[in-house]
């Protein structure tokens, strides 16, 4: 049987024709998931479309090589920020023991999904050319960077959702470190809050408030679904831009991570 | 809330069943149903402000619908349970409230309205009709009771979202679904945060996966697990399908 053979003629008429088979095998196959039956009788073919719905989609890779860049950042920001004496209170340790220990275990998932493809983890400024030159020694900074660093995450993985909608389970993936982006992003949102002594920031985003402006572009965005909310249910625009958060493209997230990046 | 080491999943994914059981279980436990069943009896439920009449101690089927339409009502569905539960919490605070968990519990409340009333207009005609929520379960008097529930709802919503998401077809739509769960993960982390402050809770090793993972679980799952709060029945078979 020569399936190639026919894959090929199929695309001389259809160019996408192997894209929308791997798509429908790997659908056919996340509906199996969990089914040990079915891995038992053809592992062969479930090991290729493991990998093709791991690695080998192009557009699955570049979301993923992506969202291990910005892990890698923030993997090693906590670790140095974890490690250096005197920064973090020792009321506050367990907060971001936590976050750090999640920020790893998202490097390491991502480097073993991603295998032979994975990038190679940057050097990083975290005084970001000098904007934060006290980060590691000032608690005040450290906080502040790190509420950027998540919620930029939030948006970050959010603005990617869409590219994954053809890989089902990579989405589902990117779903469940996305929330706890968010759930991180609100803890330390809420210290910086604290320490800057800013009583208009929340866990949640009202309007574009945050403690580094450059990073909300956009969270105050009223319209959603094509329609403009305000006065829904009576609420104020700030309840209706906290009900929301917003997305980012990849190009505005690689802008405000540049300067972290030194290479 | 942070001692379920033995029952924790130990792998991060492929063990739907028990995450299921897990999670059906833990949200059970945690609403205190088996302890405090029928403390406090709402009146008639009657706490959510849309137009549809409802008619106390009844309860309809209500089939959310198949594909994207299935999905928003699904979610719709949710945010319907969460804006009564979080409606009552405002109405009637538990003993001992603090200026600050008010100030929280009435920013989530009109999250939860906002999210509430936008997925109702969107659906237009195709919306569900409004439930009839039942928390007489709960002890909206004890602030224990009222944190443990609202940890519970949130959690649940970040989970249901998050496992929703792969059956959205329509690229926008996904989208808003990723603009609110975001949301709703920052109110289980406050949450979760006042009910043990400082602590590692607010993404605590109960419900996120050795890869630093939240849940993502199917509209099955979450609607047996939500069952014992709503009259209706809610059947979502065709969710996403």
């Amino acid at each position: 049987m020569d399936i190639f053979k026919i894959i090929d003629q199929f695309q001389q008429i259809d160019g996408d024709a192997v894209g929308r088979l791997e798509y429908a095998s790997r659908r056919h196959f996340m509906n199996k998931i969990g089914s040990k039956l079915a891995s038992a009788a053809i592992p062969t073919a479930f090991a290729a479309i493991v990998n093709k719905a791991f690695a080998q989609s192009a557009a699955a890779v570049d979301v993923l090589n992506y969202a291990l860049t910005l892990e890698y950042l923030e993997d090693e920001f906590y670790k140095a920020g974890n490690a250096a004496a005197n920064l973090i209170p020792a009321s506050d340790k367990a907060i971001f023991m936590q976050i750090g220990k999640h920020e790893t275990q998202h490097v390491a998932f991502l480097v073993k999904a991603l295998g032979s493809k994975a990038i190679a983890k940057p050097t990083f400024d975290f005084q970001y050319g000098g904007a934060f030159g006290d980060v590691f020694t000032n608690y005040k900074t450290f906080v502040t960077v790190s509420s950027a660093l998540e919620d930029t995450g939030v948006r970050a993985y959010k603005g990617q959702a869409g590219a994954l909608i053809a890989d089902p389970q990579i989405l589902e993936y990117a779903l469940q470190v996305h929330s706890i982006e968010a759930r991180h992003a609100a803890v330390a949102r809420r210290l910086a809050a604290t320490l800057l002594g800013n009583t208009a920031m929340k866990g949640w985003i009202t309007g574009k408030e945050g403690a580094v402006a450059a990073i909300y572009a956009g969270e105050d965005n009223m319209t959603q679904g094509g329609v403009n909310l305000k006065g829904l249910a009576s609420k104020s625009d700030a309840a209706i831009t906290e009900a929301f958060d917003e997305p980012l493209t990849k190009e505005a997230v690689l802008a405000i991570a540049g300067p972290f990046i030194k290479k | 809330m942070n001692k379920h080491t033995k029952t924790k999943n130990s792998s991060g994914k492929g063990e739907g069943e028990i995450t299921s059981v897990f999670n059906r279980r833990l949200f059970l436990r945690s609403a205190g149903l088996a302890t405090s069943l029928g403390t406090i009896v709402i009146a008639a439920g009657c706490n959510d402000d849309d137009d549809d009449p409802m008619i106390p101690g009844t309860g309809d089927t209500v089939d959310l619908g198949s594909g994207d339409i299935g999905v928003l009502n699904y979610a719709y569905a949710l945010e319907q349970l969460e804006a009564a539960f979080y409606t009552q919490v405002i109405q009637t605070p538990y003993n001992g409230i603090t200026d600050a968990e008010k100030a929280i519990l009435t920013d989530i409340r009109d999250h939860e309205i906002v999210h509430r009333d936008f997925f109702k207009a969107a659906l237009g005609d195709k919306a569900i009709k409004g439930l009839t929520p039942n928390f007489a379960a709960i002890d909206f008097s004890k602030k224990e009771a009222v944190l443990g529930a609202a940890k519970l709802f949130e959690d649940t919503g970040v989970a249901a979202y998050n496992g929703a998401g792969k059956l959205i077809k329509d690229p926008n739509y996904l989208l808003l679904a990723g603009k609110i769960v975001s949301v709703e993960a920052r109110h289980a982390a406050v949450i979760r945060d006042l009910i043990n402050p400082k602590s590692a809770d607010f993404a605590g090793d109960d419900i996120i996966d050795a890869n630093g993972m939240d849940k993502a679980i199917a509209p099955a799952d979450i609607l047996a697990a939500v069952k014992g709060y709503v009259k209706d029945t809610i059947t979502g078979a065709n969710v996403g399908k």
